[in-house]
């Protein structure tokens, strides 16, 4: 009974993975074949012949070399800063006393709730009056600090003991160099946890780099593979290669550091 | 001790309030008032030229078919996909949460590597999928029987196909949440129920879902706002047809405002979507409140 059970459970888990990872295995497969080899039925997961020749349209006669770089840099560039700004605005929040901090502090909370389309139209016109349409900083400037951010930040810091920093006081520590020397030493899981949310974040939006990206030299890889979709239909092995290329960097981010990211998901869950 | 030394709070708090006003709330309030003028491709060249309207936008939205359209397929996807992914999410999460269970993190990892890959790029992937004549779709149902279908051709399967998708997509995010739910349950409840001999079924009915209650509150939420904000999905597979089958409140924003720069009305659109979600949230929170005063 005990055993039957057991298998049921098993037989149940392997259905629902191999389901679930069979468009992977598909898209993986496709992007080694060559031309037309992918539009057979029934369909295959063998390559043969193996080649590499979609991954070489896509680099030499496609941009995908740029727009792989523009990806990388833009995501390195709004998690890094975006770290300082919502560390900074964190850490005031949880060990600061001033006037009005509960209600500015509920006032970003309950503007979770606004959806970030409502402010894409005025974005987009304030980024235009600057010149900053189709440049980095038309994905920079809006991802400069964020509410969630600032809120796991806060949570975090409100656990880290008030002696510490009085002893730093004490020893004649300057603000900024508690928040450099005791504060951000002690928040590196959090701010790695907070790093990858944003890395990927960055890395696979999608409608606002659409909106402000317009130039096939400027676009991250999501917005161009989206482009060679409307052009390439019919090579499904071109465009799963750019998948490939586009999904792998994220998915090696999360498997190296998957602990921070499960933490993130509950300490997001806990938010209420 | 917590000090209370403004001049460095401001210092701390400075860069990130700064940009979150001027790059959020500003722009916010900004749209509110733009969805009451007739902002333009004309407005655009000059300022002048913005005229306000009063309601007109939200009036011209009510009369429009093509804007009740885009509401119905957002209602009916948010309505499907939300509820079943929810399940998907639990079972995944009752399943590896047994103890006869071994290599959970193997079957969590695939479970959850949907999640964190490119929306964009699997959309592109599941195009592929759907497709009517070499697509693994009509391969696998065809060994139970189910003639090949032209999934995302057809205005009656489109929308079904973008919800078993998302579904695909979303659904390892709630299972884990339900899996710490799951484990919070203290064990000896089980115990209890098991010496007044219950079936597992009463279990499940009884203690596993009246426990986890509060996370399913949570989880139906933050799934709801996400799918409320449909956009890529149809974007790649269907560009919203065939014949605006798929079309989403989000398409439909982007496409006023950022292919016809009609923008006072875009405007208008994404505020209708934000009540929406609003609306949604504020039901959501008061099921909760009558569920906890019971």
């Amino acid at each position: 009974m005990k055993n039957l059970k057991i298998i049921g459970l098993y037989t149940a888990l392997a259905v629902l993975s191999i389901l679930t990872l069979i468009p992977f295995f598909w898209m993986l497969a496709a992007s080694f074949m060559a031309d037309g080899k992918a539009s057979t039925y029934p369909p295959t997961l063998i390559p043969n012949p193996f080649t590499f020749v979609q991954y070489e349209i896509l680099f030499t006669r496609l941009r995908f070399a740029t727009n792989f770089f523009n990806s990388l840099l833009l995501s390195v560039l709004v998690t890094g800063v975006s770290l300082v700004f919502n560390s900074m605005a964190g850490y005031a929040f949880a060990k600061y006393r001033f006037k009005g901090k509960g209600m500015i502090f509920n006032a970003l909370l309950s503007a979770l709730i606004i959806p970030s389309q409502v402010t894409m139209l005025p974005l987009f016109l304030l980024l235009k009056q600057f010149g900053f349409i189709n440049t980095y900083m038309a994905i920079v400037i809006p991802g400069l600090a964020n509410i969630f951010g600032i809120f796991l930040i806060r949570q975090y810091a409100l656990s880290i003991p008030d002696s510490l920093i009085e002893s730093a006081r004490m020893d004649g520590a300057t603000d900024f160099q508690i928040y450099r020397k005791v504060i951000l030493p002690l928040a590196t899981p959090i701010l790695i946890t907070l790093g990858i949310f944003t890395f990927m974040g960055t890395w696979n939006d999608f409608l606002w780099p659409l909106i402000v990206l317009t130039d096939d030299g400027m676009w991250t890889l999501p917005v161009a593979l989206a482009n060679l979709m409307g052009e390439h239909t019919k090579d499904p092995e071109l465009m799963m290669a750019g998948s490939v290329l586009t999904i792998l960097p994220v998915m090696l981010v999360f498997l190296v550091l998957q602990k921070y990211y499960m933490q993130g998901i509950m300490m997001g869950a806990v938010k209420e | 001790m917590a000090r209370s030394d403004a001049r460095s709070a401001f210092l701390f708090l400075f860069p990130a309030l700064a940009a979150i006003g001027v790059f959020f709330f500003i722009p916010v309030l900004a749209a509110l008032f733009m969805s009451f003028t007739d902002f333009d491709i004309y407005s655009l060249a000059d300022f002048s030229n913005v005229r306000l309207v009063g309601f007109e936008n939200y009036a011209r939205l009510l009369e429009d078919p093509l804007f009740w359209k885009a509401m119905g397929n957002t209602f009916t996807f948010v309505i499907f996909s939300g509820p079943l992914s929810i399940a998907v999410s639990l079972t995944a999460a009752l399943l590896l949460n047994n103890k006869l269970i071994k290599h959970k993190g193997m079957f969590r990892l695939s479970f959850f590597m949907p999640v964190v890959t490119t929306l964009v790029a699997v959309a592109v992937v599941w195009r592929y999928v759907y497709h009517p004549k070499f697509g693994y779709l009509n391969y696998i149902l065809s060994f139970v029987g189910i003639p090949a279908q032209d999934w995302l051709g057809d205005t009656t399967l489109a929308l079904p196909a973008i919800v078993l998708m998302s579904v695909w997509k979303n659904f390892g995010y709630n299972m884990i949440i339900f899996i710490a739910g799951l484990q919070n349950i203290p064990q000896y409840l089980y115990e209890a129920a098991d010496i007044e001999g219950a079936t597992a079924w009463d279990k499940f009915r009884n203690i596993t879902l009246p426990m986890l209650a509060p996370t399913t509150v949570f989880i139906t939420i933050t799934t709801i706002i996400g799918y409320f904000q449909l956009f890529a999905e149809p974007y790649i597979m269907t560009q919203g047809g065939p014949l605006n089958s798929t079309l989403s409140i989000v398409q439909y924003m982007y496409q006023e405002g950022f292919r016809w720069w009609n923008m006072g009305y875009s405007t208008a659109i994404a505020f209708m979507l934000f009540i929406v979600i609003f609306a949604g949230t504020l039901v959501q929170l008061a099921i909760q409140k009558r569920k906890g005063a019971m």
